[in-house]
């Protein structure tokens, strides 16, 4: 499988925490709740579908799955 | 409710027959089931407009709903309730009846104690209050939830977040009808509920600055504005007028109507009961099909919406619970499906005013289920009574009849 690559645009993040509630290994949040990529957002081997279950649930649409 | 002690001093709307050029979200047909006729609008068009409430338009589709809640260049938030008048504004709840650029701080001030760690911290004293509650009820072997149950998990925990007195609760009960339901026909009503309201904060409010502690009041009067300065009270108390009024027929109808559900239909019950684990995801899902939040925008500036002409002037009734109903959107949207994977649903709003307080709506909504499942597995509607429905802006059940122990 190849490797993917998770970002949070950080102008269309408006907090909902979806992705930190449905995969909290990839995300995390900020003082004001809004969300991050965990490091440099590589999806370690075993989380990809939650990296795609993060993506499909943001209400703003502001994660973005690359395939590397 | 047409049956509803209220509705008799209240000035009556001509009943609605045609419903996309004079739709009307008070009228006892939209509080009893509103889903087919927003399938009626939708298939008439994405924007339908009704001379009531000085002329006000609803987008019908996801889409469009999406495309104002994004555009604050044409849409205000400065009126945030359609109503038969448009009083002067004076009683302001910023952020929510902010705009950019006010919006943002006003916002950012109330972000950081609602976020998921600080709910983490409030979960054990909301899990106690539900048991609390099903202590007072369970061994009857049947209650009225909506008013024994869900009704007070939502007012407690905000009382205990603000450092209030829980039992200030049922004043705070009364408020919110005046202002949200009987407030959209009735300008002294509302204005009664704000004043009251106003100087309740206000004593609070002084007192904390005489006594500073740990509570979410004293954390605002410690709070800085975007130049460095402090808040004003005029800001705070609009900030707790806003806490309160969104904090909490909210998670008491988004709570009601998922119980509702789950009364009536016992394989979901079921299998939450067997795999609680998926209770977050049902959760979601009550969110998405019974969302409780419509929400209201004034159009600024002529535009186009979904291809749709809008004009400046009217109100615009912004319904998330409709949008997320989108088949466009949701395949299977009336159906509920409680391990929806892919839920991108809009119950907290979408855009720069995404609901400061969704956290805590989700983490209470979390607990109460998990609570009420864990005493209460087997439980159905009571036949012998009636379902009733909210009016107006925030749609959940009133009453909630439920047989449950011996009368299961």
């Amino acid at each position: 499988m190849s490797k993917l690559k998770i970002r949070v645009d950080q102008d269309k993040c408006q907090g909902h925490a979806r992705c930190k509630s449905l995969a909290p290994e990839l995300f995390e949040l900020d003082e004001y709740g809004n969300a991050h990529e965990v490091g440099d957002g590589t999806v370690p081997a075993g989380l990809e579908d939650k990296a795609w279950l993060a993506q499909t649930n943001c209400p703003e649409i502001a994660i973005e799955v690359t395939e590397e | 409710m047409s049956d509803s002690p209220s509705a008799s001093y209240l000035p009556e709307h001509p009943p609605v027959t045609d419903w996309v050029h004079d739709f009307d979200h008070t009228d006892p047909v939209w509080t009893d089931d509103p889903f087919p006729i927003w399938e009626t609008l939708r298939a008439a068009s994405p924007v339908v407009h009704t001379e009531r409430f000085l002329g006000c338009y609803m987008p019908t589709t996801y889409q469009a709903v999406k495309e104002i809640a994004y555009d604050t260049e044409h849409f205000s938030s400065r009126r945030v309730i359609v109503r038969d008048v448009r009083p002067e504004i004076s009683a302001r709840a910023p952020p929510i009846t902010s705009d950019p650029p006010e919006h943002k701080p006003a916002k950012q001030v109330l972000l950081p104690p609602f976020t998921p760690d600080a709910m983490k911290r409030l979960e054990p004293r909301v899990r106690a209050i539900c048991n609390e509650l099903i202590d007072a009820f369970i061994a009857d072997g049947h209650c009225d939830a909506a008013a024994r149950y869900t009704k007070h998990i939502p007012v407690r925990a905000i009382a205990h977040m603000l450092g209030i007195p829980e039992k200030d609760g049922d004043l705070f009960i009364k408020w919110i009808h005046q202002i949200l339901e009987l407030g959209i026909k009735d300008e002294n009503e509302m204005m009664s509920g704000v004043r009251e309201m106003t100087g309740y904060f206000m004593a609070h409010l002084e007192q904390r600055k005489l006594e500073p502690g740990d509570d979410l009041i004293s954390q605002l009067l410690r709070a800085k504005g975007p130049g460095g300065q402090p808040l004003t009270d005029e800001h705070v108390l609009g900030s707790l007028r806003l806490l309160l009024i969104a904090g909490i027929d909210t998670t008491w109808s988004a709570l009601g109507s998922s119980l509702w559900h789950l009364a009536k239909t016992p394989a979901d019950r079921e299998r939450l009961v067997a795999e609680p684990a998926l209770i977050p995801t049902a959760i979601e899902e009550f969110l998405r099909a019974y969302s409780p939040v419509t929400m209201a925008r004034e159009v600024m500036k002529e535009t186009t919406i979904s291809g749709c002409p809008v004009k400046a002037g009217n109100m615009v009734l912004l319904s998330f619970p409709a949008a997320n109903r989108d088949p466009a959107m949701f395949p299977d949207a009336d159906k509920v499906v409680i391990d929806r994977k892919e839920n991108r649903h809009a119950a907290f709003g979408l855009g720069i005013h995404r609901c400061v307080g969704s956290n805590l709506a989700r983490m209470e909504m979390q607990v109460a289920i998990e609570e009420w499942l864990k005493r209460i597995p087997d439980f159905r509607l009571d036949p012998a009574g009636k379902v009733t429905w909210s009016e107006g802006t925030v749609r959940g059940p009133r009453q909630l009849p439920v047989l449950f122990g011996k009368n299961a």
